[in-house]
This record gives C-alpha cells, sequence and structure tokens, in this order.
C-alpha cells in the first residue's frame, strides 16, 4: 500500500517534471536574450563606471568618475533640463489625456471616431519624422509664428528654438502632441471597462459631474494612471530623438537631456565610455527612486 | 447651462483635433509645394510633388535606406513574435514558482534605459566585429540582435495567453499532438488578434528606431530611414519641399502597417491592459 502511493507519487512528479522542463526550453531563448543583451550590459556600465580613457583603452580609476560628476557644470544643466521637462510634461500631458477620454467616452459624443483617431494620429508618426517637423514648424520665420502673428497673438516672431526657455517649451509642446493620444487610449479602454451602473447610483446619489469624476472615475483609473505615468517618466528620462533633431540640445545647452549628453561623451566628443557609463547610472538611480515614490504615492499596488 | 458646456466640449476637441492634425497636413501640404513656396508660409496644396519626388531620388539614396530599414523591421518583427510569444506561453501554461521568479526579473529589464547599456552594447559588438563581421559593428544584424526581445512583449504575450482557453491545450493532446505542435497548431492560430497588435507595435518601434542604429551602423549604405531622414532636417540650406516629401515616404508603411492592423491593435492593447 505504501509503496503503492509513493510509486504514483513518483510517476506524478516525473511528468511533472518533463512539463516543467519543456516549460523551461519555452522561455529559455528570450531569457538568454534579455541576459546578454540587457542584463549582462547593465553590469559591465558599471564596472566600466569605475574605468576612464579614451576609445577601447581603459583603467581602473576607482571612484574619480563619481567625483567628476558632482562637479560637472554640463550634467547638471542636463539634470536640470530633463526634470523640467519631466515636473511639467508628465502631469499636463496626463492631465490633458484624462480629461480628452472623459470626453471622448460620453456615448451622447458625436463624431467620437473621427476625435480619438485624430488624436492618436500622432502617436504613430515616428519620432525623428515629427521632430525635424516640429523644427521647421518653430522656426522663427516658420509656420507657427506666421500663424500667431496672423491671428494677433503675438506682434514680434517667438524664437521658438533659439531662446533658452522658448526652446524648452518647443520641447515640452513637442512631447506632449506626440504623446497625449497614446495615453489616452489607455485610458479610454480602462473606463470602457468600468460599469456605467456605479454612475447611476452616484446620479441618483445627487453626485455632480466633477464629484463623479473625482470620486469614481480617478480611483477607478488609478493603476492605469500609475503605469502610464511611470512609463512617461521612463520615457521622459531617456529623451534623446526630439532634442537631437529639434534643437540639437542648444542653445548653448539649453535643452540637453541626459541621453543626449551621454551619447555625446560617447560618440561625439572625445570618446570617454567610463565616464558616459557614471552618467548614464544616474539615470538608473533617479528611476529606481521615481518608480519608488510613484508607487508610494498611489498607495497600495494592484 | 448645459448647452454651453455641451458646445465648449465641441471647441475644445475640435481645437485638440485640429492642433493633433495640422502638423500632418502641413507635411502633406509642404510635399507639394517647391521648398521657396512652404519658406513664404504656402498652406494651399501645389503641383510639385512628382518633380519633389524625382529631385529626392535623384540627389539622395532614399531607396537603399527603405530598402535597410525595411530588412531590419520586418527581420527584428518575425523573430521577436516568434521568441516573445514562445516565452509568454511558456510561462503562463508551464507555470511555476521558479518560472515566475525569473519572470519578475526579466520585468525589471523594462526599467533599464538604453541610455544606460548602449555603450556597453557597443563595444559588446565592436569585440564581435573582429570574430564575427557578419554580425558585429555595421551591419544589419547589429541593428536587429539587441532589439529582438523586450521584456514587454514577453509580457504582452503572457497576459494574452491568461485568456487562452486551455481545454484546447487537453484536447489536442488527446490528439496526439507534442508540446511544440500544441502551442504550433493549437496556440498560435487562436492568438491571432495578440500577434496582430505585438506584430505592430514592434513592427513601429523597430521602423522608427533611431539612436542604436545611429550607433552602430557607420557607412552610408547602411543607413536607415530615421538616420537620413534626420540627416536631412539637419542640413543648413533645406529643401523643404524635398525634406517633406521624404517624410511623407518613410510614414507610409507605418501608416499603412496601422490602418490595416487598427481593429487588432486596440483590441489587443486593451487586452494586454486589462
Amino acid at each position: 500500500m505504501k509503496t503503492e502511493v509513493r510509486r504514483t507519487s513518483i510517476r506524478g512528479s516525473s511528468i511533472r517534471t518533463k512539463a516543467n522542463l519543456t516549460g523551461w526550453l519555452f522561455i529559455s531563448l528570450a531569457v538568454i536574450m534579455i541576459v546578454i543583451f540587457y542584463f549582462y550590459p547593465m553590469l559591465q556600465a558599471l564596472l566600466l563606471s569605475f574605468k576612464s580613457g579614451t576609445g577601447m583603452n581603459l583603467d581602473y580609476v576607482g571612484i574619480d568618475n563619481y567625483k567628476r560628476l558632482f562637479s560637472d557644470k554640463t550634467f547638471t544643466t542636463a539634470l536640470t533640463n530633463t526634470f523640467i521637462y519631466l515636473i511639467v510634461q508628465v502631469p499636463v500631458m496626463i492631465i490633458l489625456a484624462l480629461f480628452l477620454s472623459v470626453l471622448l467616452n460620453s456615448r451622447q459624443l458625436k463624431f467620437r471616431g473621427f476625435f480619438r483617431t485624430a488624436i492618436f494620429l500622432p502617436a504613430v508618426t515616428s519620432l525623428v519624422a515629427y521632430s525635424v517637423i516640429f523644427k521647421y514648424l518653430f522656426a522663427t520665420d516658420g509656420m507657427i509664428n506666421k500663424l500667431f502673428m496672423s491671428i494677433q497673438l503675438i506682434q514680434t516672431p517667438i524664437e521658438w528654438i533659439t531662446d533658452p526657455f522658448w526652446a524648452k517649451v518647443t520641447i515640452i509642446i513637442a512631447i506632449t502632441w506626440r504623446w497625449t493620444g497614446y495615453n489616452m487610449i489607455f485610458y479610454l479602454s480602462a473606463l470602457q471597462n468600468i460599469d456605467q451602473s456605479i454612475y447611476e447610483a452616484a446620479r441618483i446619489d445627487g453626485a455632480s459631474a466633477t464629484r463623479q469624476f473625482f470620486g469614481i472615475t480617478i480611483p477607478l483609473l488609478k493603476p492605469i494612471i500609475l503605469f502610464t505615468s511611470i512609463t512617461s517618466t521612463i520615457g521622459t528620462l531617456q529623451l534623446f530623438d526630439e532634442v537631437v533633431n529639434i534643437t540639437q540640445g542648444g542653445p548653448g545647452n539649453a535643452t540637453l537631456s541626459i541621453s543626449h549628453y551621454i551619447y555625446n561623451l560617447s560618440f561625439k566628443y572625445t570618446s570617454d565610455f567610463g565616464y558616459a557609463a557614471t552618467v548614464s547610472y544616474s539615470i538608473v538611480v533617479i528611476i529606481i527612486i521615481l518608480a519608488f515614490l510613484q508607487f508610494k504615492l498611489a498607495g497600495d499596488k494592484k | 447651462m448645459n448647452k454651453l458646456k455641451t458646445t465648449g466640449t465641441y471647441i475644445f476637441l475640435i481645437l485638440a483635433a485640429f492642433i493633433s492634425i495640422f502638423p500632418f497636413l502641413w507635411m502633406l501640404i509642404s510635399a507639394t509645394n517647391t521648398s521657396a513656396d512652404v519658406t513664404k508660409g504656402k498652406l494651399i496644396p501645389g503641383s510639385y510633388f512628382f518633380d519633389n519626388i524625382s529631385n529626392l531620388f535623384s540627389s539622395i539614396d532614399i531607396g537603399t535606406a527603405l530598402l535597410n530599414s525595411a530588412k531590419v523591421s520586418i527581420t527584428t518583427t518575425l523573430l521577436s513574435l516568434v521568441i516573445a510569444s514562445l516565452a509568454g506561453y511558456g510561462f503562463e501554461i508551464y507555470r511555476s514558482k521558479a518560472k515566475d521568479v525569473v519572470f519578475s526579473i526579466l520585468l525589471l529589464s523594462m526599467m533599464i534605459p538604453f541610455a544606460a547599456i548602449m555603450i556597453p552594447l557597443f563595444q559588446m559588438f565592436a569585440k564581435l566585429s573582429s570574430v564575427a563581421p557578419a554580425i558585429g559593428i555595421d551591419t544589419l544584424s547589429g541593428v536587429i540582435l539587441p532589439t529582438v526581445v523586450t521584456a514587454f512583449l514577453i509580457f504582452f504575450f503572457r497576459q494574452s495567453t491568461k485568456m487562452f482557453p486551455k481545454e484546447l491545450l487537453e484536447a489536442g493532446r488527446i490528439d496526439g499532438l507534442s508540446e511544440l505542435g500544441l502551442f504550433i497548431r493549437v496556440y498560435a492560430p487562436t492568438m491571432k488578434t495578440t500577434y496582430a497588435a505585438a506584430g505592430i507595435i514592434t513592427f513601429m518601434a523597430s521602423w522608427n528606431n533611431y539612436l542604436w542604429p545611429l550607433i552602430v551602423l557607420q557607412s552610408p549604405e547602411n543607413q536607415t530611414i530615421p538616420m537620413l531622414i534626420s540627416q536631412l532636417g539637419s542640413s543648413y540650406s533645406p529643401d523643404y519641399g524635398m525634406i517633406m516629401t521624404a517624410i511623407v515616404i518613410s510614414t507610409i508603411p507605418t501608416a499603412l502597417v496601422f490602418f490595416f492592423m487598427q481593429k487588432h491593435f486596440v483590441a489587443g492593447m486593451t487586452g494586454s491592459v486589462k
């Protein structure tokens, strides 16, 4: 009796082991590639951040690169710029996307399909292509200034690209244009999953539209808002294509982003892969801190 | 009051739609005009489109760039669909504690900024060049390899697999299909929508990728479309009409992919977000 039980359990576990092994085979290729192309380079970058030199000739220099980081004015500028983009752009875009999705979710609205497609359209374009278009549109003698002047909004052309302040504004406008519709689609699909009877009950209880928005919509969308704000934060911290193609980091370094600075350090100036890796680790640290804060802010993670 | 609110809603939406569409309109209109007309701010379509096209193809090797981008994007998309769907399926169907741990570690790679790994990746491919020049620096394989698998796509397939009716697998097993046979004959055909959505996401990302090709590719004959557009955009005396024509042409593949598969895209996206 006892041996009988044992034998079946062995046979059962051997089938399970076999299935388990098949499972590992299914995932193996993907796991190996992620390790080779993400985790291994990540480790290499950490080692690299303690080295310095030109090109492929690098020597260990201890924490010299990290000391240099704190006295590096260009790094401070790139960091400040990136944070300005982050603090202004991400909240503006998320609020705008939420607002648009609530409007577009209304069943009484006419031309819903048209509005949705139109507002989503920018998300289909390539980052480089739209950046080049924006560069021309926002040139001092470009279309935007011409339009604004023709409707008497401004008297003299704004230096969208060549003024340090306006150049930042242009970058923020550009990113917001590109990504608002993209985030809106996430909110729209989440809104469509909310049971309408909740709103009906709230209406019977006499809750106003604003009350319903903050009392029902926002709490129910919290997980997706968290998701989009984390992905947007990571995206903004990696900002590269727009800055390179709209302003080339200028005027001066007024729009330089961290990724752009890392690129310049590695491939444009006399390349110093070691120090560039040190700068790149600063983004990693920032992403970890911000993701942690966003989870904390949003309360329990679900 | 209510009427005022509705009017306000429409004005706001019309404005948002206009701002979203305007750069496209301007691009299309400018592609049909001469550079001088574009500078003057002409906002009516002209008759210069075909001249812009012939200028473009005679002065710039856009054909090669289009071909390179097509090779890279199609190969990347096919490979990543196979590898990521195998993994997503494996994680969900053969679920175990150890695999769940591996899965959450893989997800961490989504937080890794590309800027942090691009230098080691460049070094990796530079070293590879001396051993296997065919997949090293300045090759299209070098562009493709590190971008093929993303944790996002694996996550995407796993999430969608949660909704896959597992009874179909039991039925297939009784019919004597092997484990791989189940994946190919039963799973893959049922998950067409997921494959379509994942395909769109991957194709677009690959077609539009700029930073990595910029680093890994050096010779002009290996240039991809975003590199070419960026180069055109930074020229000192730009031919606006011609550049806009180049951008229109470079956008056609992604626009086609998107519009033909839009239904699958939205269905797949919402499926994964749930």
